[in-house]
């Protein structure tokens, strides 16, 4: 199809509005995944609240979040005789929560001790064996896209650089939604750029970034005339959560996306406060993801996670530093969600690793190449490809 | 990337009407002289160079502009190269001022280190509240501001350097023996790095580079070596000194050598103020250079042996015996031959050049300018001309030197942006493997958009490139777009043009959309 034409059609879909912003027909079934990275090394005890642990009471002087409190609405959420959710995402993430459209797995993360941010993130992006050499050009996002390849792939990096994670598949799109204007180039304009490459091996490149562009610019379109919008003018995140929804719902089906903003050594807060602020701010951003993927959300499935957890005690200055196990989320509309899956221990102080951080007992090779095998039907060749030498675990999420 | 710098701001010029009126003619111009029929104005020029000449030259510099163009054609391809190896031409004094004004050209690292660490201290000895706030403000202010003088001074050099080919073995070797300014206190180390340990063994012996790496606080953070002592070694620094700076991952050692180069590497790290104080015995054996140090009281002493080679335990000098061996393994020329010639030949550079050039680097003992003179004067560099995709860096700056040709810019801040905006900031790979040289990692869908946005904001004038560095507005007027339709264009990039470029510029609608075009097209974007 030609650029003009696909224009046209979108344009002419943005008049009937029944199905605006439709430019590709998704195809029926099939699912879709989103990886969202909180850079920085978020503080999971506090998501995740071990409340039944007098040792968390005791490590956290002016941090700790209060157990929860059943005549309370605002507080934190119990989930299960041990584990309470922050009331930062209460309203968002322990509402879905609760209509098992989302889960927990504590006690997560990687077999990288560094407890250095660049390291353990790049380990984790890369998803390669630790003891052998790392190639920085194979991320296991790049690889699952290779393995699917075609339609079930569409891989899309919502981020201004490709991250490591997609590495190794130079097909990927990337497109930050933080803020994105009118479109850089009138029709006319796209049509003669277009049409400079029309001999060139980069001509499928050339016509999808154009295309892209015009594409998100029309849904931008659509959210400015959009009658039945919230009055609230959503912002941030939420804003751009949204707006991968959007590109998610019609084409896209490997989604990654970062967030920053998590390295919480200093004045952390507790029920209130830094991280309770970005807690939120993310809750609200995935709830308006979930809502934004329309009928799809049944098809969806968001991990969130982060490179690594943070020290069990809080630190001279209110704050935690760099630890090691951490807390996944998993999300969407068709899991069994309403549990904390995976292996797991008491909260005391016999449990810490290094009497400082939370051991890593689920492995995120293991647990994603376990949701990866059940979601696309992998075969063990497949799946030993996307995370070489460990053996997929089933969480039974998904 | 803010969306203001990516603006076009017509509104700021007053686009002469005449210039407009001019764009069709200059068009014609172009169709007759591609005819064979030059205009008049154009035959007081230099007869015109080759295409394969433009290109070559596009290859050995960051890009066209009249003074190289002139050059080439006076001395003629291996003239030119000599004298772009034998370098140390002075930079213009617009240029040569501006880098004069900066901090980093004056800060001594010993120093620098030492203030670093003490201004730390004294920000976390303060009690929690708006004064510890703002001494961490301050710090982080000043290891930012000091980061980015680092970056304005490499783009700087690489756009106004009459050493351009210098410039770019800066590039390629800060690439190659890469460090990340976010990590560690980098910031305050990296422009010393450049000029220190990269700039003055840009054309080699590749051993003196490397050495010259190793002696780096910059590096030796970097990599946690810092942290590497007899008990507790870090291999980090070991590792990739074999996997990225000297041998390449297959180049068949074990993690056994990797284990064993980092016990030699064991007590070298960065000097932070006052020399340890050490027991006569070994006070003997300490070594320092700048801010590097060899403290043998953290050194394992143990005999090793690298890739078969038994080095005897006895200090320092068990650095310089490795890496000698190192550096004079076959895989080692190998290696940075292959790499060379991706950056400067071709992303799958001919199996028969790589191999000269290993050979050439053996004979000389990594003499880099041998390499480079093989390379560059190659067959294979000739049919390869034309085919190689200018990654963000060659892409930003070679803009910038043909739209304003030998016209200094005084703020960097926009060509930081665009090369923030295309993934390719000095100084800003996270990963020690440096950015990738090749087409496939720069020209993603999105990457390519972007890349057009960039040339149209090129294209259409950014005035903030002649503001001063702080922002305010350029003192005497902008020079508002460039004007691309000139005679540089006329001699070196018009008779060359394709057919499909050739008819989007004959579609522009004013002088900025053909700038836009011909800085978007492909014959723009490859050399």
């Amino acid at each position: 199809m030609k650029r003009r034409q696909v224009l046209k059609l979108g344009c002419a879909a943005l008049t009937t509005g029944a199905i605006a912003g439709r430019l590709y027909a998704a195809p029926a079934t099939g699912p879709r995944f989103l990886l969202v990275f909180l850079r920085g090394g978020y503080d999971s005890l506090n998501l995740l609240v071990p409340y039944s642990s007098s040792f968390y009471y005791e490590s956290r002087p002016t941090i700790a979040i209060a157990r929860p409190d059943a005549a309370s609405t605002s507080g934190a959420l119990a989930l299960t005789a041990d584990w309470a959710l922050a009331p930062a995402v209460r309203d968002t993430i322990g509402s879905l929560y609760q209509q098992r459209q989302a889960a927990f797995v504590p006690f997560a993360g990687t077999d990288d001790l560094s407890r250095s941010h660049f390291e353990t993130q790049d380990s984790i992006e890369l998803g390669q064996p630790l003891n052998r050499t790392r190639d920085y050009r194979s991320g296991f996002l790049g690889r699952l896209a290779g393995t699917l390849s075609g339609p079930a792939s569409e891989p899309i990096a919502f981020t201004d650089a490709l991250p490591l994670a997609f590495g190794g598949s130079s097909t990927v799109p990337n497109l930050s939604l933080k803020n994105v204007g009118k479109p850089p180039f009138d029709e006319r304009q796209a049509q003669i750029l277009d049409d400079m490459y029309a001999d060139h091996h980069l001509h499928t490149v050339v016509r999808e970034g154009l295309d892209l562009r015009q594409e998100v610019a029309q849904k931008m379109a659509e959210e400015m005339n959009s009658a039945n919008r919230s009055a609230i003018n959503t912002k941030g995140f939420e804003l751009e959560a949204e707006r991968m929804g959007h590109l998610m719902r019609d084409k896209y089906r490997i989604g990654f996306i970062d967030v920053g903003g998590w390295d919480t050594h200093v004045n952390e807060g507790a029920a209130q406060g830094a991280l309770a602020n970005n807690l939120a701010s993310l809750g609200r951003g995935l709830q308006a993801f979930s809502q934004s993927l329309g009928s799809e959300w049944k098809n969806t499935v968001v991990v969130v996670l982060s490179e690594f957890g943070r020290t069990f005690r809080e630190n001279g200055n209110h704050g935690t530093d760099h630890g090691h196990g951490t807390v996944y989320w998993v999300l969407g509309g068709g899991i069994n969600g309403g549990m904390l899956a995976g292996e797991q221990r008491a909260v005391d102080r016999a449990a810490l690793l290094q009497d400082r951080d939370f051991p890593v007992l689920n492995d995120y090779r293991a647990v994603l190449g376990g949701m990866f095998r059940t979601l696309w039907g992998l075969s063990p060749d497949q799946s030993g490809r996307i995370f070489p030498q460990v053996p997929p675990k089933d969480l039974k999420l998904v | 990337m803010p969306p203001a710098l990516l603006e076009a701001a017509p509104s700021l010029f007053s686009i002469a009407p005449a210039v407009l009126a001019m764009v069709p003619a200059l068009l014609s111009g172009c169709a007759d002289s591609a005819h064979g029929d030059p205009a008049p104005a154009k035959t007081a020029a230099l007869p015109a160079l080759s295409r394969l000449d433009v290109l070559w030259l596009q290859r050995v510099s960051f890009g066209i502009d009249s003074t190289s163009v002139e050059e080439l054609h006076r001395l003629g391809r291996a003239r030119y190269l000599d004298r772009q190896l034998q370098g140390r031409e002075s930079l213009p004094a617009p240029v040569a001022a501006e880098l004069a004004d900066l901090e980093i050209t004056h800060l001594d690292p010993v120093r620098t280190i030492a203030e670093v660490n003490a201004a730390r201290k004294a920000a976390n000895a303060m009690p929690d509240g708006p004064d510890r706030e703002a001494a961490r403000k301050a710090f982080n202010e000043r290891g930012n501001r000091l980061a980015y003088e680092a970056v304005r001074s490499e783009l700087l050099r690489a756009t106004y350097s009459p050493d351009q080919l210098e410039e770019e073995m800066v590039w390629f070797w800060l690439n190659h023996f890469s460090v990340h300014q976010a990590k560690a206190d980098l910031r305050w180390l990296v422009a010393d790095y450049t000029d220190r340990a990269i700039r003055p063994h840009a054309f080699g012996p590749f051993k003196d580079l490397v050495l010259a790496t190793l002696e780096h606080p910059a590096m030796m953070a970097y990599l946690d070596n810092n942290q590497n002592a007899a008990g507790h070694a870090n291999e980090n620094y070991a590792r990739e000194l074999m996997e990225l700076h000297t041998l390449g991952v297959a180049a068949g050692y074990t993690q056994r050598d990797v284990q064993q180069l980092a016990l030699v590497l064991t007590g070298s790290g960065i000097r932070a103020g006052d020399p340890p104080r050490l027991k006569p015995e070994l006070a003997k054996l300490y070594y320092q250079n700048g801010a590097f140090q060899f403290n043998p009281a953290r050194h394992d002493f143990s005999t090793k042996v690298v890739l078969g080679r038994t080095i005897q335990g006895r200090g320092f000098a068990e650095v310089d015996e490795a890496v000698s061996w190192i550096v004079r393994q076959p895989a080692c020329a190998h290696f940075i031959s292959r790499e060379l010639a991706t950056y400067f030949v071709a992303d799958n550079p001919p199996p028969q050049l790589v191999e000269r050039m290993a050979k050439t680097f053996q004979r000389t003992d990594g003499d880099i300018a041998a390499v480079l003179r093989e390379m560059l004067l190659s067959p294979e560099i000739n049919a390869a001309l034309g085919g190689k995709f200018k990654d963000p860096t060659r892409f930003v700056v070679s803009a910038v030197r043909f739209a304003y040709d030998g016209r200094t810019i005084t703020n960097t801040r926009p060509m930081f942006n665009w090369l923030n905006g295309l993934g390719e900031t000095p100084f800003g790979r996270a990963t020690p493997d440096g950015y990738p040289l090749n087409e496939a990692a720069w020209a993603s869908s999105g990457q390519m958009s972007r890349r057009f946005e960039i040339a149209r904001a090129i294209g259409s004038g950014s005035t903030a490139l002649f503001n001063s560095e702080g922002g305010a507005s350029a003192a005497v007027a902008a020079p508002g777009f460039p004007q691309l339709s000139n005679r540089l264009y006329f001699e070196a990039v018009e008779p060359f043009l394709t057919a499909r470029t050739r008819e989007a510029l004959g579609r522009a609608s004013s002088q900025q959309e053909w700038n836009t075009f011909l800085l978007a097209s492909p014959d723009f974007n490859y050399e």
